[in-house]
């Protein structure tokens, strides 16, 4: 059994003008001490499928249908009291994009991991609480002496660990990461991404990391789950996507990605732009940027399928 | 190619601290954030030359102490041969006609409350180039067309505010391209757009930037992209430039323990890529006191004794037209 199965997950936001479907009929799964990568442009749903997983979507926010599967329990059925107590930051923890700026500043960093650990587990004693707080420091490479710090006294790639530090406090099984790169500089972000791969070794924890970026995805992760639209159009291994990209949204995306250890670039880019989500296109939502649509990419939406083991892809060309 | 456009010569720009009232009293000396800290390179008549390095190292304050949108401390910025660090405003404006930047951020570098129209124009209206307003609004016309927003007449009146990340863009890249510049400055160009889109983007600058026989300074911390972009690159740090030179010497052979780093830390999008190691620790010191000697020595990890933290290694030609700031060459 997968630590998290979500299967047909679909959440829209509730405006005044209608429905925005930001996910819609996404399923994917992650086993125990595996990375999952979720990629997509901004505005394909990503973090909308990160706020479902813990059920902290904003007041508009509705899971409309769907499972979302944590060791076998349902997460969209579980009142407040059970999230809080079994699966907000316990089971599953979540960094959001940009928290290190988000740190209070006006607060020790001990003193907010203290609190984040005290709501969860009220039966630890502050001291305890801060003796953890010490050993997470270490554990993400930080000075344990250090605790006793202002956000401000840090720099950016310290306060992007202190904010990892702070999501393991209370020992999640399924980690969250969105956009863990973003906004750090290059040297500083290969530390960042090497210390999530050894804490996924260490701590054989789940991850799912969400970003714009393929490169960052590839370096951290074992699995990739590409969505366009609010959809996931490819899942697969991560060396079977870049070896062997099926869906024609998944092959530009990759094709799109300057390497620096290729000898050409050809400029690739996908014309058009997404669509509004209020009012999705028919059939396929890819067709209208699609170069291979046909008139049933119109008319039908293609269905989720496996096409070899691990291996997704919803596309009308695949599979016949 | 092979005629000078642009000259910089040991550019500085120091920027004043400022102090607290209290400790403006106790410390007697003025501080500064020593942003660029003289910094030599040349840039030829139609030219891609590429600026990289970590935030902080003062990418941003060369690129826009060129074209004097803030006043350089000291050094000199020839110009089709010209000093231009000690024309007067006035006579500024002859050589603005010539240069123009397109900024990183679309959503902030148009003005909301203007249309695409007024937007286009405004350098042609400022700088006296077009004679009439009929010349004027044929002028936006066609630049629109040239960047991609077709018909023209649908986006003249819109406000930026209607439009894309990747449209808005383009008219930040007509506004810079209307004039018909010699030399353009592109900070970060692509950085806030979506990857599918920033293709299209480069496409259609590096086109222009052909077409219009432009020379042209991009910066950028995204080394993989500068690669594929630009024919050469310096790379900086601390306000000083490490080491500069042909892409390929650059990227392919690096010499520079920080340009190592540097491309090491790249990510690649290829999971059967062998991973190098994270060679370098720490963050990038404060400008405001950087490290004596060599820039780079507190984080450098093939430290070759007492000389890097005392004497700053200069920039010296290794090869032909590939130079390194680094003692490890010096000394043969």
């Amino acid at each position: 059994m997968p630590l998290l199965d979500v299967r047909n997950l679909t959440t829209y936001y509730m405006t005044r003008r209608g429905p925005v479907r930001a996910v819609e009929d996404v399923s994917f799964a992650v086993e125990k001490a595996q990375a999952m990568g979720l990629a997509g442009e901004s505005g394909c749903g990503k973090t909308t499928i990160a706020l479902s997983l813990l059920r902290i979507l904003p007041p508009e926010g509705k899971i409309v249908r769907g499972q979302i599967l944590f060791e076998g329990k349902d997460i969209v059925k579980m009142s407040e009291k059970e999230l809080r107590e079994h699966i907000r930051w316990k089971g599953i923890a979540l960094i959001f994009q940009g928290a290190m700026n988000a740190l209070n500043p006006v607060y020790k960093i001990k003193e907010q991991i203290v609190e984040a650990i005290k709501i969860h587990e009220p039966n630890v004693t502050k001291r305890e609480a801060e003796e953890r707080a010490k050993k997470l420091f270490e554990l993400v490479g930080l000075d344990p002496s250090r605790v006793d710090n202002y956000p401000h006294e840090f720099s950016g790639g310290m306060k992007q660990r202190a904010c990892i530090a702070m999501a393991l406090a209370c020992n999640p099984k399924l980690l969250i990461a969105d956009e863990p790169g973003t906004a750090l500089d290059v040297v500083v972000q290969a530390q960042i991404l090497k210390l999530l791969r050894e804490l996924k070794e260490k701590l054989s924890i789940s991850l799912i990391v969400i970003s714009h970026d393929l490169s960052l995805i590839t370096e951290t992760c074992d699995t990739i789950a590409i969505m366009y639209a609010g959809k996931i159009v490819e899942f697969a291994d991560i060396v079977e996507m870049f070896k062997k990209p099926l869906h024609p949204y998944a092959q530009a995306l990759i094709e799109s990605f300057p390497s620096i250890s290729s000898k050409k670039y050809k400029f690739v880019s996908i014309p058009g732009a997404p669509p509004n989500l209020l009012n999705p296109p028919s059939g396929c939502r890819f067709h209208e940027r699609c170069k291979y649509a046909m008139d049933i990419c119109k008319k039908k939406e293609p269905e989720f399928k496996e096409v070899s083991k691990g291996h997704f892809v919803a596309c009308h060309l695949v599979g016949g | 190619m092979s005629e000078t456009l642009l000259k910089v010569e040991n550019l500085k720009k120091w920027f004043p601290l400022k102090l607290g009232f209290f400790r403006s009293l106790v410390s007697k000396k003025l501080l500064y954030v020593r942003a660029v800290d003289g910094i030599s390179f040349d840039i030829k008549n139609e030219e891609i030359f590429g600026l990289a390095g970590e935030s902080g190292s003062g990418k941003t304050t060369t690129g826009r102490c060129i074209l004097r949108l803030i006043e350089p401390t000291d050094g000199r910025i020839i110009f089709e041969g010209r000093d231009i660090t000690k024309l007067t405003p006035d006579e500024m404006k002859s050589f603005r006609r010539r240069m123009q930047i397109i900024f990183q951020d679309p959503y902030e570098s148009l003005n909301p409350r203007m249309t695409v129209e007024d937007i286009v124009a405004e350098p042609l209206r400022i700088l006296r180039i077009a004679n009439s307003e009929d010349e004027i609004i044929a002028k936006v016309k066609e630049i629109l067309t040239k960047v991609g927003l077709t018909p023209p007449e649908e986006f003249m009146f819109r406000y930026p505010h209607e439009l894309s990340g990747g449209q808005r863009q383009r008219v930040a890249i007509a506004r810079a391209f209307v004039i018909n510049p010699k030399f353009v400055v592109a900070d970060e160009p692509v950085s806030m757009l979506d990857v599918s889109i920033r293709a299209e983007i480069l496409k259609l600058m590096l086109s222009l930037t052909k077409e219009y026989r432009s020379s042209f300074l991009y910066i950028t911390h995204d080394l993989a992209l500068a690669k594929h972009l630009c024919n050469r690159i310096a790379i900086m740090y601390l306000g000083k430039i490490m080491e500069m030179g042909t892409t390929e010497q650059v990227i392919d052979n690096p010499l520079h323990p920080y340009t190592k780093a540097l491309i090491a830390a790249v990510p690649i999008p290829d999971p059967t890529a062998r991973r190098s190691e994270v060679v370098i620790k720490g963050e990038i010191p404060s400008p405001v006191n950087p490290p004596s000697g060599c820039r780079f020595h507190t984080r450098c990890p093939s430290v070759i004794g007492e000389i890097c933290r005392k004497e700053e290694p200069e920039l010296i030609e290794i090869e032909k037209g590939h130079f390194v700031a680094c003692h490890i060459y010096s000394k043969k």
